[in-house]
């Protein structure tokens, strides 16, 4: 799968490579320490955030989390 | 106004392979909709896993709404939460730009199945507003259909993904290992990979790029 920016396609990739590793064979079995792959997401993220200024995506609506707040959208309420 | 829509999902496979196939599930025959994939935020907070992601997918639309939007691509963010100790994943996405004309926000839960072991259930809510005067109800209901559509095709898209990453799963029994057991569980693999293509391939054929 490409990178919104075609320069980080190949970082995209050596990250992804090693998060899906340090998922299955470290996260899911209990060892929630995510240094493994921290060097490579620091170069990954810093091609990523300039595609991202190129392209006029505002960044404060992408880092905005919703979910698990008041702001999350909740089912309409079921007659009682 | 809002439509709102609910719909449960099984998956035929484990929540460990479901949380583990939900970051690879692009591409797949089903997502060519789909053009960019990027992690934009991850951190481990209380032994859970939040990520957030940006996608970018193409936006078709009818000719009637031409007018309201321009951009042929649309930007996605999806929030995640991994919860490896009570086996559920939460993920919650929704639309930048355009949100006037359409929202859509997506909420998705996977957890184990307490009645059916060794499978996932996946409760989806989605949420379509628009706020154009005078066309709102129209809107709604094309994102409505677009959107049921759109989940269909997630799903077989997501099972091929699972079925190729996790071929055995779906012919798993509980036979005792044999001298020919290597030779049927390669044919199964093979029979599971077949069925899981033959599936995905009729779901893409009958797309249409002009389809709204």
């Amino acid at each position: 799968m490409n990178s919104i920016g075609e320069a980080c396609n190949d970082l995209k990739r050596d990250y992804d490579a090693c998060f899906n590793t340090w998922f299955s064979e470290y996260f899911l079995k209990g060892h929630t320490n995510d240094s493994m792959c921290a060097p490579l997401f620091k170069v990954y993220q810093e091609c990523v955030k300039r595609a991202m200024k190129d392209q006029q995506i505002d960044f404060h609506e992408v880092e905005k989390n919703l979910l698990g707040t008041e702001q999350e959208r909740k089912p309409p309420q079921k007659p009682s | 106004m809002t439509r709102f829509y609910e719909h449960t999902t099984i998956f035929n496979y484990t929540w460990d392979q479901v949380a583990q196939g939900f970051w690879k599930r692009y591409p797949n025959p089903n997502s060519k909709h789909v053009l960019s994939e990027d992690t934009v935020c991850r951190n481990v907070r209380s032994g859970r896993l939040f990520s957030t992601r940006l996608l970018s997918k193409t936006n078709p639309i009818p000719k009637w709404a031409e007018r309201f939007i321009t951009s042929k691509h649309v930007h996605i963010i999806e929030e995640s939460i991994v919860d490896p100790v009570n086996k559920v994943l939460i993920t919650y996405t929704r639309n930048l730009g355009y949100t006037k004309v359409m929202s859509v926000t997506e909420k998705v839960v996977y957890r184990q199945s307490d009645e059916q072991p060794g499978k996932t259930v996946a409760v989806r809510s989605a949420w379509i507003d628009s706020q154009i005067r005078g066309f709102s109800r129209a809107i709604c209901a094309f994102g409505y259909e677009r959107f049921k559509k759109n989940c269909n095709k997630m799903v077989g898209g997501f099972n091929y993904v699972l079925a190729n990453m996790f071929p055995l799963q779906s012919t798993v029994t509980t036979t005792h290992a044999t001298i020919t057991a290597t030779s049927k569980l390669k044919d199964a693999a093979i029979n599971a990979s077949a069925l899981a293509k033959s599936k995905a391939v009729p779901i893409y054929a009958s797309l249409h790029p002009n389809q709204s």
